[in-house]
């Protein structure tokens, strides 16, 4: 056990780093879920609602099948998407408390203390794996306080924090694979991303009984979606994704001793020994090309399958008066395919307001890590210096709600031959959720600029807005609740009414915040620790 | 001339932090000015605001005839600039790192890049994330180095380099400074480095230049150490001018004495009889060291 030498310490370090993180989102998820069981019971009281509410295909696409109409498998149901959540969020946790320590150094220097080899593979997973099962313990107490049975609590908290525990130990692969912490996250984000559309794809081939159901059985998603919490409490899907993790824990271990700290198994190659870069904006392009191509494939990705499965929820929408009534009452009069789209159009917005955080928030490594300091000793301004990666969190997010928007208006004017009329209009709705989204990149500008020791804050924003977007579907918030978040300023598009005023109002926002952060960078001091 | 770097009671805190603690330095230009101080002391932080990184509170600063601060980008173009901890883009070979920050500054010499690139003996083709620290250095050395400007500011530039390669940088300095003329503020720990290349230094502690002149005139300062058996009493030996540390043991007499009036203490010293005398020349490390301490253990 000398490999594990040090292991109880390192957790101890985690999470003593984590020591805010890690109960907020536990707790945030907690309370999450427990509003559901109350919001959605007053709001489709009877089973009949519940099974037309859940029956169509954009719903099954994005949380998969209803398994039954208790209130628990319906509230288990609309959190389809939490799980991925806590995926997410559980694989960053290993990859940063593993391979982001080793590019960064912090390993060797705890390395040459009395510390195992396995030890930050291990306390990583472990700090993680317990994280959660706090979560599920909690999980299942909040959820039976709520008058639910017990042992579908305890599912449900089982299928989260298997999903957490699986993702955690795909982090830990992928924290392996490659020297770089930024592939390391890609690799294992894109295996969440694989691993949720195929439970997307199989589940929504089974519901128009197409020939790829099957899908959903590649995916460990599908997996701990079928546990079916407060139906038949498949215990055996559990132990099967407590399995496919040990296996993946094991892989992990293995590839960590075939090779050297700081290394990767990939090897890195050789680069030119002369470089085509000579200026600010060729570096920024050059450090934000990746993040670029991945978002924009990811985007392209949302919108054929948001674009695809429209026609399927107008089909299914109009042989259910009742599905009407409630698509009218959540989208207005416009058409019910529109309001469909309009509520698409508004996730697709905050996964873009997401990228235009994470690019701002470049600058700031960019300022932290010391790289921005010799840049700064050319003759290089400061604003320049600052544009030229804000170009990139500005247009990046533009590039991908276009490519969103033209990917829904191919998919959906194919499905019903009319590219021509459904590409400029959804491309048009896309693109008009582009001064929320600046408005939250300039919220990021402005804590940069003013307050950059706080720039993580600006996280907060697409956060927010995302808590009030998951809230406001189940419970009525008072207006001014509603009113922070700035994607609720955004005209419903398609179908619904547009006028200029709130969106010159966003952009004039958004040049306020982001003028002020650049002023506030021109002023200060560099770098700063 | 005007001298390339001038600053007169600059000032600088961090919160409750006095960094700065009105500073006076200046550099002439051409010359290689040596720039010591204990960690800790406002190396780093005076060099950023000489880069107009960092803005001072209070008190004057003029670099190359401009205002580091206002002038920031046009006087880049005539400055290079070696930070202590390099950190480079991790996907980006040290080859392009190189070029790009050259061009940035306002281009390179081709010509020069590869010579340096074969003194120092860097592989110019590997990601910057499989470099050492000594290579990251390196990197930053070849591309301050190779560009044609005025002014180098080099921040602790050898921490990490090898023997050798300290070597290489010192031939190289002396070049630039001799045969081409460049101004060069060189901070540093490393006396003997100090010593072969700079014509002036300046030892700052705690925000505050302690000494400043040339090597020469900082000789003055040093202390001799003597050690001697006396025929007489030694009455009144510590009172003297200049005699710091008088202890004895075994009927031996120790203490140092500033080399300014070794010449007085000496004479007093035959006044009452010398049996035997030991005497240890000054050294500049020792200088450094009293004056790296703080003003009460000295």
């Amino acid at each position: 056990m000398k490999t594990l030498a040090g292991t109880g310490g390192l957790v101890r370090l985690i999470l003593r780093r984590d020591r805010i993180v890690l109960p907020l989102w536990i707790l945030l998820i907690c309370a999450i879920a427990m509003s559901y069981v109350q919001s959605y019971g007053d709001l489709f009281p009877t089973a009949e609602s519940r099974r037309s509410y859940a029956n169509n295909a954009g719903f099954i696409t994005l949380y998969g099948e209803l398994s039954g109409t208790s209130l628990g498998e319906f509230v288990t149901w609309r959190l389809g998407f939490v799980p991925v959540m806590i995926g997410l969020i559980s694989l960053l946790t290993v990859i940063r408390h593993t391979r982001v320590e080793e590019e960064s150094g912090r390993r060797e220097l705890l390395g040459s203390s009395v510390v195992g080899r396995h030890a930050q593979l291990a306390a990583a997973l472990l700090a993680t794996f317990g994280a959660n099962l706090v979560l599920a313990v909690l999980l299942a107490l909040g959820m039976h306080s709520q008058d639910l049975p017990m042992a579908g609590s305890v599912a449900i908290g089982a299928e989260f924090a298997g999903v957490g525990w699986l993702f955690a130990a795909v982090g830990a692969v992928a924290a392996q694979l490659t020297a770089s912490a930024g592939t390391a996250r890609g690799i294992a984000i894109s295996v969440l991303g694989a691993a949720y559309v195929l439970r997307a794809a199989g589940d929504t081939s089974a519901h128009t009984d197409g020939p790829l159901a099957w899908l959903s059985w590649l995916s460990p998603i599908g997996w701990a979606q079928r546990i079916h919490p407060y139906g038949d409490n498949r215990w055996w899907l559990a132990i099967l994704v407590l399995v496919a993790t040990s296996a993946l824990v094991a892989v992990a271990v293995y590839l960590s001793v075939r090779r050297d700290v700081g290394a990767g198994l990939l090897p890195a190659r050789p680069g030119p020994a002369e470089g085509d870069l000579g200026s600010p904006l060729a570096l920024a392009w050059r450090l934000h090309r990746g993040m670029l191509a991945a978002w924009t494939v990811g985007f392209a990705l949302l919108g054929f399958l948001f674009g695809g499965v429209a026609e399927g929820v107008g089909d299914m929408m109009r042989d259910d008066p009742k599905v009407q009534e409630v698509f009218q009452r959540l989208g207005g009069s416009a058409g019910l395919i529109d309001s469909f789209f309009a509520g698409v159009m508004t996730i697709v917005g905050l996964i873009a307001s997401a990228y235009a955080v994470q690019a701002t928030l470049r600058l700031r490594a960019e300022e932290a890590s010391g790289r921005a300091e010799p840049v700064l000793a050319t003759a290089t301004s400061r604003l320049r210096w600052a544009g030229s990666h804000l170009a990139f969190s500005l247009l990046g997010p533009a590039l991908a709600l276009l490519v969103a928007g033209a990917a829904e208006g191919l998919a959906y004017g194919s499905a019903i031959g009319d590219v021509g009329g459904q590409l400029p209009r959804l491309i048009g709705a896309s693109l008009a959720q582009l001064p929320a989204v600046w408005v939250l990149a300039a919220i990021a500008i402005a804590i940069f600029g003013l307050f950059p020791r706080l720039s993580p804050a600006a996280w907060a924003g697409p956060a927010i807005c995302l808590l009030i977007g998951l809230v406001s579907g189940g419970v009525r918030l008072d207006d001014w609740v509603r009113n922070i978040s700035p994607f609720s300023h955004l005209p419903q598009l398609p179908g619904g009414a547009t006028s200029a005023g709130p969106l010159i109002t966003l952009l004039a926002i958004a040049a306020v915040l982001g003028i002020a952060g650049l002023v506030g960078l021109r002023r200060r001091d560099m770098p700063v620790g | 001339m005007p001298a390339a770097i001038s600053t007169e009671g600059l000032v600088k805190t961090f919160g409750r932090t006095r960094a700065l603690d009105d500073l006076d330095l200046e550099v002439r230009t051409g010359e290689v000015h040596g720039f010591l101080g204990p960690n800790g002391a406002g190396k780093t932080t005076t060099i950023r605001i000489l880069l107009g990184m960092t803005r001072g509170d209070s008190g004057t600063v003029r670099l190359l005839d401009g205002d580091p601060w206002s002038d920031a980008t046009d006087l880049h173009r005539r400055l290079a600039y070696v930070p202590g901890d390099v950190t480079l883009w991790p996907n980006l070979s040290g080859g392009e790192a190189i070029d790009l920050l050259g061009r940035m500054r306002g281009g390179v010499d081709k010509k020069r890049k590869s010579e340096l690139l074969e003194r120092f003996d860097l592989d110019p083709r590997k990601k910057a994330r499989t470099y050492s620290k000594g290579n990251r250095q390196k990197v930053a050395l070849v591309a301050a180095l190779a560009s044609d400007v005025e002014l180098l500011l080099l921040d602790e530039p050898t921490s990490g380099l090898d023997p050798l390669m300290e070597e290489v940088f010192r031939e190289v300095v002396q070049e630039i400074s001799e045969r081409e003329g460049r101004t060069v503020l060189l901070s540093s720990h490393i006396l003997s480095e100090v010593e072969a290349l700079c014509d002036r230094v300046t030892i700052i502690r705690a925000g505050r230049a302690v000494e400043s002149g040339t090597l020469s005139e900082l000789r003055h300062l040093t202390r001799t150490s003597i050690q001697t058996e006396l025929a007489g009493s030694m009455d009144g030996l510590a009172q003297l001018d200049g005699v710091h540390n008088l202890r004895v043991d075994d009927g031996r007499v120790r203490f140092d004495v500033d080399t300014d009036n070794i010449n007085a203490v000496l004479r007093r010293l035959t006044e009452i009889g010398v049996r035997s005398l030991v005497s240890q020349p000054p050294s500049l490390e020792e200088l450094f060291l009293r004056l790296y301490q703080p003003e009460a253990a000295r």
